[in-house]
This record gives structure tokens, sequence and C-alpha cells, in this order.
């Protein structure tokens, strides 16, 4: 047997191998956490290296117990969800409303600055969160908007702002000039042309950057710890339950039943994007 | 968009009035760019550019927490806050530690990522799935994943100490996130774990985009699997390998919730971002940990600015 020969062989084998293996360290952490959030903790204590729940154990009280609200001995996790839910909600509104005109600008118009601007929405991109958390900290605390959701919510627009603009901007320039070109000669003015040809165009780009801005703002820590540690009713998922961690008297258990409800969301979202990124942006284009 | 929306509509009616020229194409499309282009630029420049601006001044002045309402925007201007940051224990501990922990991440990450595409990179039964699953890390929230972590590290009841005593014959469960000789390591396997799902992505897209026929006439000329690797892909790979290190080491240079998560800070992995979080909650020293963060970023923009030059000049030759 040649080199070649030998190399096919095993890379063929190797190859099935090494997947298995990324399968294996991906999943893992999951499933884990599934399995325990719905094991009870005695059982935990007793064999806590099974990868499996045995049909009798099974249990929902975990779950029963993070979403009863405080009052009913709960942990409060669906209050915890409605606030994650509105602030990440209003954070993709709010910074995809703000970012598409700017992303638009610079990726279709000729005007004087463009190259700048572009250059400081990159810069901005790559910027480390924690250097603008002290002076919003700051201004907030003296505003007295700590621990308020609205104020949350535009704090973290600096961090689903920059992320937005970059992507649209990068997705509207791979959509023919052309077709605009077209639209003007029919006659449509600017706006015409962004609201009937553009934005049609763009919509899985939009679609998919809203997914993304609604992760970020959904899975973000350092900003609510920063702004809302004081206030137990306003609490995200994230939040909630890192806190909750924190202490000793609540059960693992019951605090993956958490993570699971925090985690649930964002892997349905991200599996009902994922085809939607796939669908081909200048696709409908000659379709339509 | 409702503000945005006078800027152009406007323009095209203003060459009716009398001693107006008309305005050329080049023009209004340059008036439309600036109009649509100044709301997003105004809310950028709020929310990240001016924060950026006021750490900076925040590091020379004299501000705490309990003094911030009587403390006008710009008071005297000083250098203690840069003395106390210096000499506060740990202060290069902390910049070595970050250095670490970027440079280990990053190269994990990148490592991880290489090997997933090539092993995804010809169509297979399943394949699809087996993409997707490989992004979950990366798209699961910090908290839940650091748990996860967490509980399955544990010395107690983790899995990973359960089976490495039934299994591997360790005699005594090791507390890996809380000895310093295991904590830094595990940190850092946290993170390339946690991101090698972005440097996947990335390189299978190049991956993809490499012509069938060049390696097809590399198996010609008889050229094993390994070789081909070597002398054709990973040429081609080379640059994107390039910008995510550079893009992964920005992120993980200032990274903060990871490492708080898992350890806290403890243990020998406090890096910067954390000390910068421990002097404005812990001391409610405001100044200190602006002087702190500011010192995080001329770091990061230090070594940028090296890597860059490097990098530069390995391109030239």
């Amino acid at each position: 047997m040649d080199r070649d020969r030998i190399e096919t062989v095993t890379l063929r084998w190797l190859r099935r191998l090494v997947v298995a293996g990324f399968l294996a360290v991906t999943l893992v952490p999951f499933w884990y956490m599934l399995v325990l959030s719905v094991r009870p903790i005695e059982r935990l204590l007793l064999d806590p290296g099974s990868l499996l729940v045995p049909l009798g154990e099974l249990t929902v009280d975990t779950y029963a117990e993070v979403l009863r609200s405080v009052d009913d001995g709960g942990q409060g996790f669906g209050t915890f969800i409605r606030n994650s839910g509105l602030v990440a909600l209003a954070a993709t509104a709010l910074s995809l409303l703000v970012a598409l005109p700017g992303a638009y600008a610079v990726s279709r118009l000729r005007f004087f600055g463009r190259r700048q601007v572009s250059a400081l929405f990159l810069a901005v991109y790559l910027f480390p969160s924690i250097v603008v958390a002290i002076p919003l900290f700051v201004v907030f605390t003296r505003a007295g908007l700590r621990g308020s959701l609205g104020g949350l919510v535009l704090v973290y627009l600096s961090q689903t702002l920059p992320v937005s603009v970059y992507m649209l901007k990068n997705y509207l320039s791979t959509i023919p000039v052309s077709l605009e070109e077209s639209a003007a000669i029919d006659g449509a003015g600017r706006l015409g042309i962004i609201r009937r040809v553009s934005l049609p165009l763009a919509a899985p780009a939009i679609a998919a950057v809203a997914l993304y801005d609604f992760m970020i703002a959904w899975n973000e820590y350092l900003f609510a710890l920063l702004f809302l540690v004081d206030r137990p009713d306003r609490w995200t998922v994230s939040l909630g339950l890192s806190l909750l961690a924190d202490g000793v008297e609540v059960p693992k258990t019951v605090l993956m039943a958490g993570s699971v409800v925090l985690t649930l969301p964002v892997v349905l979202l991200f599996f009902a994007g994922e085809r939607l990124l796939t669908e081909g942006l200048t696709g409908g284009a000659e379709k339509g | 968009m409702t503000t945005t929306a006078k800027g152009p509509r406007r323009s095209p009616a203003r060459p009716a009035r009398p001693g107006r020229r008309p305005l050329t194409l080049r023009r209004r499309e340059s008036r439309a760019g600036l109009a649509l282009v100044a709301p997003t630029l105004l809310v950028v420049v709020a929310v990240v550019g001016v924060p950026i601006v006021w750490t900076v001044v925040l590091a020379f002045q004299r501000v705490r927490l309990a003094t911030l309402r009587k403390t006008g925007l710009f008071g005297e201007f000083t250098l203690d806050n840069l003395d106390r940051v210096i000499h506060t224990p740990g202060f290069a501990d902390t910049l070595w530690t970050t250095l670490l922990y970027s440079v280990g991440a990053t190269l994990g990450s990148i490592a991880l990522g290489l090997v997933a595409a090539l092993v995804v990179r010809r169509p297979f039964r399943g394949r699809a799935l087996v993409r997707a699953s490989l992004l979950l890390p990366y798209v699961a929230p910090v908290v839940a994943v650091a748990f996860v972590w967490q509980v399955m590290l544990d010395p107690q009841f983790g899995i990973v100490n359960d089976w490495g005593r039934r299994f591997l014959g360790w005699d005594a469960p090791v507390p890996f996130l809380s000895q310093e000789s295991t904590a830094l390591w595990t940190v850092i396997a946290f993170e390339a774990w946690r991101y090698f799902p972005f440097a996947f992505l990335f390189l299978l897209a190049r991956l993809q985009a490499v012509p069938g026929e060049l390696e097809e006439a590399a198996r010609v000329d008889g050229a094993t699997p390994t070789q081909r690797f070597r002398h054709l892909l990973l040429p081609q790979l080379m640059p994107v390998i390039a910008l995510l290190a550079l893009l992964r080491f920005i992120m993980t240079f200032t990274k903060f919730d990871d490492v708080y998560l898992l350890t806290g800070g403890a243990a020998g992995t406090e890096v910067v971002s954390v000390r910068v979080y421990r002097f404005l909650t812990a001391r409610a020293d405001v100044g200190a940990a602006a002087a702190q963060a500011v010192v995080l970023a001329l770091a990061l923009v230090v070594l940028v600015a090296l890597y860059l030059r490097f990098f530069a000049r390995e391109r030239e030759s």
C-alpha cells in the first residue's frame, strides 16, 4: 500500500471519530443540563455519574419551583422571563430602527465623510463593553435610572447597534445596485426605492439581524448585573440564574431547570433562524 | 424612520423654488446619504462614542460612587487613580493572566474550529444537523453554559470527577475551578469550547470556496491528503486564520462574563476586566475603575499594533 492509500483510509476513519468526538463535546453539556433538570436532587447526590434518567425518577417539580412566583415559594423565573423578553424585544426593535438608515446610506450612497463613518462603525463594533460600562453606570446612577428596564434597553443599544449596522451594511452591499437603478428610471424617489426595493430584498437579512440582536440582549449579563442587581423584581433570566446559583439554599437541579428555561428560547430561535440565513439574499431578486 | 423621511423627500421639491438651480443627481445622493446616516451616527456616538471618551476623562478624576451626585463633569484632574491602580497588588499579574488567557483561548478556538471545519467539509448523511449542533456552544447563553460547566466539574457531584474516579483511576476529586494549577487552564478550555464555532463558521465558508479543480489537480500530481492540506488548503486559509486570530484576541482580551461566572476571578484567573468590575463595585471607586479600563484599552491597542506590524511584514516577505 502506498502512502496515499494509507492516508486516505486512516483519515476516513479518523474523520468519523473526530465528528463523533465533536458532537459529544458540544452536545453532552446540554444533555447533562436537561437530565439534571428532571432528576430529584437526592438521586443526583447518590449517583452523580449518570447521563440517563430512569423513568421512575422523572420529575417536573423542578420546573414548577423555578417558574412559580416568589410569593408562592418559587424562584420567580416567570417574572424574569417577562423582563428578559421585554428588554430583548425592545432593544432589537430599537436597534433595527436606528441601524437601518445608516447601514443603507453607508452601503449605497456616496456622501461626504462616508469612508470615515464606515470606519467608525467598525471601530465601535470592536470596542470592549467593559470600557463603555463605567460612564453608562455613572450616568444612570446620577439620573436615577439604575434599576429601570427602560434604561437597560438604552444600554443594550450600545451592544446591539454596532453589530446590527455592521451586519446590515454587509448584507445590503450584496444586493445588486442595478435593481435600484431600474426603479429610479421608472421614476421612484429615494424613499420609494428603499421601501419598495431595498427593504423587501433585505428582509431575510433584517430578520437574521433581528434574531442576532435578540440573542445578544437575551444572553447579556454584565450590564444586567451592573444595573439591576438591587432590584430582584427587575432581574433578567441570566442575572436571576447567576445570583441564585451563588446562594447555597437553592438545589442545583432547580437551577438546572432555570438554565434550560434560559437556553431554550435562544436555541429554538437559532434553529428557526438558521434556515432563514441560508435562504440566500439575492435569490429572491431573480424570482420576483 | 420618521425623522429621516424628511430630508430626501424635501430635496426633490426644492428645484421648483424660484432662483435655485436644480440639484444634480450626485448632490441629491450626497444629501440623502447624510440625512440617512445622521440619526444612526448620532445614536452610535451617544451610546458608544461619548462613553469611551468619558471613561478617559473619569480616569483622571477623583470620583467615588458615594460622592457621585456631588462631583461635576469636569472637576480637577489628577493622576492619583493611575497611581492607585498600578500600586494595588496584582496589577502586573492580572495583565499577564489576561494575556495568557487571550492567547490560549484564541489559539484553542481556532485550532478546534479548523479541525471541525475540515471534518465537516465534505457532504455526509446528517451533515446539516452536525453543523448546527457544533454552533450550540456559541449561541447558548453564557450564564447557562458556565453554570453547567461548574456543575459538571464540581468535586462533589460533578460528572467529570465521578467518571474520572470510576474510569480513569483518579485518587481524589480534582477541584478544577478552585485550585491554581488547573483554574486558568479550565477557563481557557471553556473559552476555546465556547468560541470554536465562530472560527468553524469562518473557516468552513472559506474551505467551501476553494475550487475543486485545484485539489483534483494536486491529487493527479500525486499529493497525499496531508500534503494537500499542508501545501494547498492551509495557504488558502491563512488570511482567514490571521483575521480570526485578531478578532478573537480583541474580543477575549476584554471579556468579562466568562471568567467572572466560572471562578469570580479566584485561583489566579483574575483578568483585567474582572479587576475593573471590582474597582467599580466592591471598592466603589469609579476613578480607579476607569483608569484600569484605560490601561486595558491601551494594552490592547499596543498588542494589536504589534500583531498588525508583524503580520504585515510576514505578508510582504
